[in-house]
């Protein structure tokens, strides 16, 4: 009991990092696909407005994922960390180039140093959840045994279950991305960066619905196992999922926004917990179960009251936070105490 | 290496496995060792100055809005951008660590991650308030008033502290573990509690947090130091100096007791770390404290000798035994050599800042007694400033010295006595390759950090909102 909550509390940060820290990582495409640097300004412009004051925050999901792994599941942590190092060192490096650059793009002024981070930072975006994809694609399809360096430091990550997951999460942040842009640069963009992005989250949305369909056909072949628990146990996430999907297309070609972004979060919100519904109670492939990989009791619970205090300090820190930068910014306060 | 894999692919696997790596070797732990002991030594600076830049940036603005003098809040603003970069480099250094603790480390974690999880859940939290207040802080310059504003800064220097510590904790456990017991090759009877709290954890982290109070003042001190040398002798710049190294300067003595401390407690708790860093082979009394020296056959040689010095220190009297690396085979001691440099060395650092400290102090008593009003228009103001200018170096010297001393005093454990570095190392092939990934992308960040930083202390005017450099509206200057 104690193992499954702290498992679901787990898969709560992976979903809250896919929903947040995904979104900005989908930004990070579009500031690549923008097109030049004097065409693609305004676009840049919004995603760094969007996505600076939250990032870091939004990033800091993913240090809880692993945290709360090796606390609760120390051995399922070593053996993926150990059989999986070559993604999650590249997806590492990536993270490290992606976080760094888009702090250095901010800090310079000049038009060649803001093309090189702005690069270094697209490119990356791009590059980190392709690999963790991979990475949730090898556990997933039972690539990844119990064990130091147990499975295949190559297979377990190149393989059909793992470039579909790749390519599934970058798809999924770039249409996340691209709906939640839709309502800033309502706020704040004008008409035609709207469209822009209309145009794109509607776009992402189809592509992330054929790799889906395509989906399917390749977990049945790669990953039979994931398969049945996905059209069995966890179908009814799966279509709910599908039928979100599908509503938050038709929302943003109504333009309503903050339905359309809803229905997004959603629609990725339970395709992360169908996952985990399908696998569940088995950690890794083939006998390592939730209640066999956990943790002693000591160690849960402690877990979980640090972890219920610190919702208690983080809750209302995280609304203030985006509260604060939802809204436009006056520049009055500053202003009251430049003139005094 | 058991290939588990019913795919058919193997002959390619086998192919872009051959590339990458052959089998896993005794080079891959030195490579292991290299890459983590590389990626900490980096963050570690950067994290010193993500706990003390906000309490220098709460101080200037503090100051600035009390008096309403624009040189601090220039200063604030200035080292609030600056924050913004160190802490974003910060983050995902640190992130790093998280990733290669089971990516270097898997037989550690695997076995022993869940008895020190809690204190990284703690700091993973800690962490988290750090980023959501410092993005409102960073981002809501114009949008607070300036009261509200500066309570912002609070959690971050309160949380920035809270990491440091049970960071260390953690740390400090692998110095004392504690929280567990080993039964029939399972780890049980796991205590979080005690294994957070355990007997290195007091004096470890309050050693680091005052380090790091001291590399954040230091540094920044050094970069106006500089600037007072080439005769930019304003309020800014000399306000620039002053917070800093006053802070710094206050601080130091204070770590030199705690030093003290560490220094005792290790004698008593890892007396084959002291005998590293102090070069003692044999157990004995009337020990020396030798000062350098390189590890001979049977004792440090080159070295200067303070007779009976150890066993003063260490027991307050020259009959004090001291215990030698001799108590344990020789596999199991540290290098020698290298340990005990890296301790004079960080003694040495301490003692030079300690020194500046002591030499403001004068000259502002002299001024103070001659009715003068600047202490820096004193004659050998140059070679104080010079000096000064060298501070922030010297406390990263020390800071990364007294982290070697740590680290290589408990070789070849990684957690004393129970787990060796061999053990824990992941088996599989290529960490080689994955030392030099991470050598390259990290000195392309050194150089980017340093680039941007250097930039950022020259740009007017200073946008408002520190990392909106398209809010221009309200400018300090």
């Amino acid at each position: 009991m104690l193992a499954d909550t702290v498992l679901a509390v787990m898969w709560l940060g992976l979903m809250c990092y896919a929903l947040f820290a995904g979104a900005d990582f989908g930004a990070g495409l579009w500031d690549l696909v923008a097109g030049g640097s004097r065409r693609g300004r305004p676009q840049r412009a919004l995603i760094e407005h969007a996505i600076g004051p939250v990032w870091e925050a939004n990033h800091v999901w993913l240090i809880f994922v692993v945290v709360m792994l090796w606390s609760g599941f120390p051995g399922v942590f070593a053996a993926v960390m150990s059989t999986l190092y070559l993604p999650l060192t590249l997806a590492a490096l990536g993270i490290i180039a992606r976080g760094a650059a888009f702090a250095f793009r901010k800090a310079s002024t000049q038009l060649w140093q803001q093309r090189l981070f702005g690069a270094c930072f697209a490119t990356s975006s791009v590059v980190t959840p392709f690999f963790l994809g991979t990475v949730a694609g090898g556990v997933a399809s039972g690539r990844v045994p119990p064990g130091l360096a147990a499975g295949s430091t190559v297979t377990s990550w190149l393989n059909p279950a793992s470039f579909l997951g790749g390519v599934l999460a970058v798809v999924t942040c770039a249409h996340l991305a691209a709906v939640y842009l839709c309502a800033d640069a309502a706020r704040g963009g004008g008409p035609d960066l709207v469209r822009a992005f209309q145009r794109r989250a509607l776009v992402s949305g189809l592509a992330a619905g054929a790799v889906a369909l395509v989906g399917i056909a390749v977990l049945h072949a790669d990953a039979p196992r994931l398969f049945h628990g996905l059209t069995h146990r966890a179908l009814p996430l799966v279509v709910l999922s599908a039928v979100t999907g599908v509503a938050g297309l038709v929302l943003l070609m109504r333009s309503l926004w903050g339905w359309a972004r809803t229905a997004a979060a959603l629609a990725v919100a339970l395709i992360v917990w169908a996952w985990g519904l399908a696998q569940y109670p088995l950690m890794l492939v083939p006998d390592l179960t939730v209640a066999r990989a956990a943790a002693p009791p000591s160690v849960l619970a402690a877990v979980l009251i640090v972890f219920a205090v610190g919702a208690l300090l983080l809750i209302p820190s995280l609304g203030w936070l985006y509260a604060l930068f939802q809204r436009p910014g006056t520049g009055a306060a500053a202003g009251a105490e430049d003139t005094r | 290496m058991p290939a588990v894999d019913q795919h058919p692919w193997p002959q390619a696997a086998a192919a872009v496995r051959d590339w990458l790596a052959g089998p896993a070797t005794s080079g891959d732990l030195a490579a292991a060792r290299a890459q983590m002991g590389f990626s900490l030594a980096w963050h570690i600076v950067v994290a010193c100055l993500g706990v003390g830049l906000p309490l220098l940036t709460l101080i200037a603005e503090w100051w600035g809005v009390r008096t309403g003098d624009p040189s601090y809040r220039l200063l604030a603003r200035r080292w609030a951008r600056a924050m913004g970069v160190l802490f974003a480099v910060g983050a995902v250094s640190g992130t790093i660590l998280s990733f290669e603790m089971g990516l270097l480390w898997p037989g550690l974690m695997g076995r022993y991650g869940q008895v020190i999880g809690v204190p990284f859940a703690i700091e993973g939290i800690a962490f988290f308030i750090e980023a959501i207040f410092l993005g409102i802080y960073l981002y809501a310059w114009d949008r607070l008033p300036p009261r509200v504003h500066m309570l912002t800064a609070l959690p971050i220097i309160i949380a920035g502290v809270a990491s440091a510590f049970f960071v260390v904790c953690a740390n400090a456990w692998m110095n004392q573990p504690r929280g567990f017991t080993v039964r029939h090759g399972r780890v049980v009877d796991v205590d979080p509690l005690a294994a957070m709290f355990n007997p290195a954890s007091p004096p470890q982290t309050v050693h680091m947090i005052l380090a790091a109070l001291m590399v954040a003042s230091f540094l920044t001190a050094s970069v106006y130091a500089v600037s007072l040398l080439r005769g930019r002798n304003d309020r800014y710049h000399r306000a620039g100096f002053f917070i800093p190294f006053v802070l710094g300067a206050v601080v130091s003595p204070v770590q030199l007791v705690v030093g003290d401390w560490i220094a005792r407690f290790v004698a008593d708790f890892q007396p084959v770390k002291l005998a590293a860093m102090e070069g003692v082979f044999t157990t004995s009394s009337h020990v020396p404290l030798t000062v350098g020296g390189i590890a001979g056959d049977h004792g440090l040689k080159g070295g200067l000798e303070i007779p009976n010095g150890l066993s003063l220190l260490v027991g307050f009297s020259p009959s004090t035994v001291v215990e030698g690396l001799n108590q344990v085979p020789p596999a199991q001691r540290p290098p020698i050599t290298g340990t005990h440099l890296a301790f004079d060395l960080m003694v040495l650092g301490g003692l030079f800042l300690i020194g500046l400290g002591v030499w403001l102090l004068l000259a502002w008593w002299r001024t103070r007694r001659r009715g003068e009003s600047d202490p820096l228009a004193r004659r050998g103001t140059r070679l104080f400033l010079w000096l000064a200018s060298f501070s922030g170096p010297a406390a990263v010297v020390s800071l990364e010295c007294g982290w070697v001393v740590t680290e290589e005093g408990r070789q070849p454990w990684v957690v004393q006595g129970v787990l060796s570095v061999r053990d824990a190392v992941n088996p599989a092939p290529g960490l080689m390759t994955g030392l030099w990934l991470v050598l390259v992308v990290y000195a392309a960040m050194t150089v980017a950090t340093v680039y941007v930083l250097r930039r950022l202390a020259g740009e007017r005017p200073v946008p408002v909102a520190p990392q909106e450099a398209d809010v221009t509206g309200y400018p300090v200057v």
